[in-house]
C-alpha cells in the first residue's frame, strides 16, 4: 500500500502532502532537481492534471516520473478535460504503474486557462468522480464490467473552505467523505475564521476521524502572488489587509515568510486537522526553514521513527 | 422532439431555463436547474465561486448553486423531503436522454436507471452537518 494509505490507516500521525511543480519539457533529471526542495518533507505529492486549465505533461506521465525519482505521487484527476471513459482509463493506467493515491477534482473551468476557447467536458462532477474511483477500487468499471484483480486505490478529494455558500462547504465536504474520500486537500484560505468554522463543523460530526483534513498553504515570497491569486484564481479571496501587510513591509520576503508560518501554525492548531498540503512558490529553500520552525521532521525520519514505534509495540 | 417533450420545454424553459437533460432533479436542487451551471455540476457548487457569490465562468451571473442552496432552504411551499434531498449524491447524467421529456422518463422510471457499476452511498447524506 502507498505510504499515504498506510498513514491514513494508522490514523494519528502527521500527514504532509505537496504540490509537485508542473512539467513543461526537460528530462527526468531536470524534474528530479525541481522536486528536490519540497519532496523531502512530503509523504506524497500531487501529480497535477493540467493545473489552472493550462496544458502540461499529463497527470499520469508526471505520476510515473515522480515514482521513478522516488517520490510518492497522488494522481490528480479533474473533470474538465476528459469524459468518464478517459478518466477510468487514466486511473487504471496509473494503477498499472503502481500509482495508488487518487485525488478527485471538479477542476477549474477552461476560461481560467490560456486556451479559453477549448471545449469543456465536465461529463462527471467531483463527487461523482470519487464514487467512480470507488467502483474501480471495488473491482468494476462504471459499466459493471469486472476488474480482476481490483486496483488498490487510496481516494481523496479537495474542497474550498473559504468560498460561497460558506455554510454549505462543510456539508459538501461531508458528501465527498461519504462518497469515499479518505483525505481532503483544502484550497488555500486567507480567512482564518472560515477555515476554523469549516474544520470545526467536520470535526464535531466525526468526519475528521474518517478523512484526513489537509489545509493548503502556499509559500509566497512577496505580495505579487497574493495579488495574483486574489484577482486571477477562481474561489480565492485575499483580504486587502493581508496583501498590504506583505506589500508594505520593509522586507516583503521575510514578512511573507512570517505570514506563511502563521498560517501553518494556525491550521495545525485546529482540532481535526491532520496535516498540511504545501505549495512552494518561493523557490528559495525556505521549505526547510518552515518545517524546522514548525517542528516537522523530514519524511525519511518520520518514516523510520514510525517504524521504530511500530516495532516497539 | 416529441409532443410531450415540446410541451415540457415550453413550460420549463421560461421558468427554469430548462436544458432538457431528460432526468429532472429540480425538486432536489431548490427548483434551480443545475444544467444551467456552465460546468453542469449536479452535486453542488465548484470551488471557484466568487467572493460576491457569482459564477467562476460567468462573472455577471449568480452561481447557480449559491442560488440553489439558498432556495432549497428558503423557498416556500416546498415539501420537506425535497429540501432534505439537496445533499443527495446524484448519479452521472445519462447523455442519451438529452432532449427527452423528463416527465415521460419519471413515469417510466427510466430517469432513475444508473450505470450498473454505480453504487449509491451506503449511508444517509450529511444533512446534519451544521456549519
Ligand atoms: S461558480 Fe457555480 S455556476 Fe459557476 S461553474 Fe461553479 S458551480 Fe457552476
Amino acid at each position: 500500500m502507498s505510504r499515504l494509505g498506510e498513514l491514513l490507516d494508522r490514523g494519528n500521525e502527521l500527514i504532509i502532502t505537496g504540490e509537485a511543480p508542473v512539467i513543461d519539457g526537460g528530462t527526468l533529471a531536470d524534474y528530479e532537481a525541481k522536486l528536490a526542495e519540497l519532496a523531502p518533507w512530503c509523504d506524497a505529492m500531487n501529480a497535477t492534471d493540467n493545473t489552472s486549465a493550462h496544458a502540461h505533461a499529463s497527470n499520469v506521465a508526471m505520476a510515473i516520473a515522480m515514482q521513478r525519482v522516488g517520490v510518492e505521487p497522488i494522481l490528480q484527476v479533474v473533470c474538465r478535460d476528459k469524459n468518464r471513459i478517459a478518466q477510468q482509463a487514466d486511473i487504471m493506467g496509473a494503477a498499472l504503474h503502481g500509482v495508488e493515491n487518487i485525488c478527485c477534482l471538479t477542476g477549474d473551468d477552461v476560461t481560467a486557462g490560456d486556451e479559453p476557447e477549448a471545449r469543456r467536458v465536465f461529463d462527471l462532477d467531483g463527487p461523482q468522480l470519487i464514487r467512480l474511483a470507488n467502483s474501480l477500487k471495488e473491482g468494476r468499471y462504471l459499466s459493471g464490467r469486472k476488474i480482476d484483480p481490483a486496483p488498490s486505490l487510496v481516494i481523496g478529494a479537495v474542497e474550498n473552505p473559504a468560498t460561497h455558500p460558506l455554510d454549505y462547504r462543510a456539508q459538501r465536504a461531508a458528501k465527498k467523505i461519504l462518497a469515499g474520500a479518505r483525505f481532503l486537500q483544502l484550497q488555500i484560505c486567507y480567512h482564518p475564521d472560515r477555515l476554523e468554522a469549516f474544520v470545526a463543523a467536520l470535526h464535531a460530526n466525526g468526519f475528521s476521524k474518517r478523512c484526513a483534513i489537509l489545509p493548503s498553504i502556499v509559500a509566497v515570497k512577496g505580495a505579487g502572488p497574493l495579488k495574483f491569486m486574489h484577482s486571477s484564481v477562481p474561489g480565492i479571496d485575499v483580504p486587502a489587509a493581508v496583501i498590504s501587510r506583505v506589500a508594505d513591509a520593509a522586507d516583503s520576503a521575510e514578512e511573507a515568510y512570517q505570514l506563511v508560518l502563521e498560517q501553518c501554525q494556525h491550521a495545525l492548531s485546529l482540532p481535526g486537522v491532520r496535516g498540511l498540503h504545501l505549495t512552494d512558490f518561493r523557490k528559495d529553500s525556505s521549505m526547510g526553514r518552515l518545517c524546522a520552525d514548525l517542528g516537522i521532521r523530514p519524511r525519511s525520519e518520520r518514516e523510520s521513527r514510525a517504524n521504530d514505534f511500530a516495532l516497539a509495540n | 422532439m416529441g409532443l410531450i417533450a415540446t410541451i415540457e420545454h415550453v413550460i420549463k424553459k421560461p421558468i427554469w431555463d430548462c436544458q432538457m437533460c431528460g432526468q429532472c432533479v429540480l425538486h432536489d436542487t431548490g427548483m434551480t436547474c443545475p444544467m444551467t451551471c456552465p460546468k453542469t455540476l449536479r452535486n453542488g457548487p465548484c470551488g471557484g465561486v466568487r467572493e460576491d457569490g457569482n459564477c467562476e465562468v460567468k462573472p455577471e451571473m449568480r452561481c447557480v448553486w449559491v442560488k440553489a442552496e439558498d432556495r432549497s432552504r428558503n423557498l416556500p411551499l416546498m415539501p420537506a423531503d425535497w429540501r432534505e434531498h439537496f445533499n443527495n449524491l446524484r448519479p452521472p447524467v445519462d447523455n442519451r436522454l438529452k432532449g427527452d421529456s423528463s416527465w415521460k422518463n419519471a413515469i417510466s422510471g427510466r430517469d432513475k436507471e444508473t450505470p450498473p457499476g454505480w453504487t449509491p452511498e451506503t449511508e444517509a447524506p450529511a444533512a446534519e452537518v451544521e456549519a
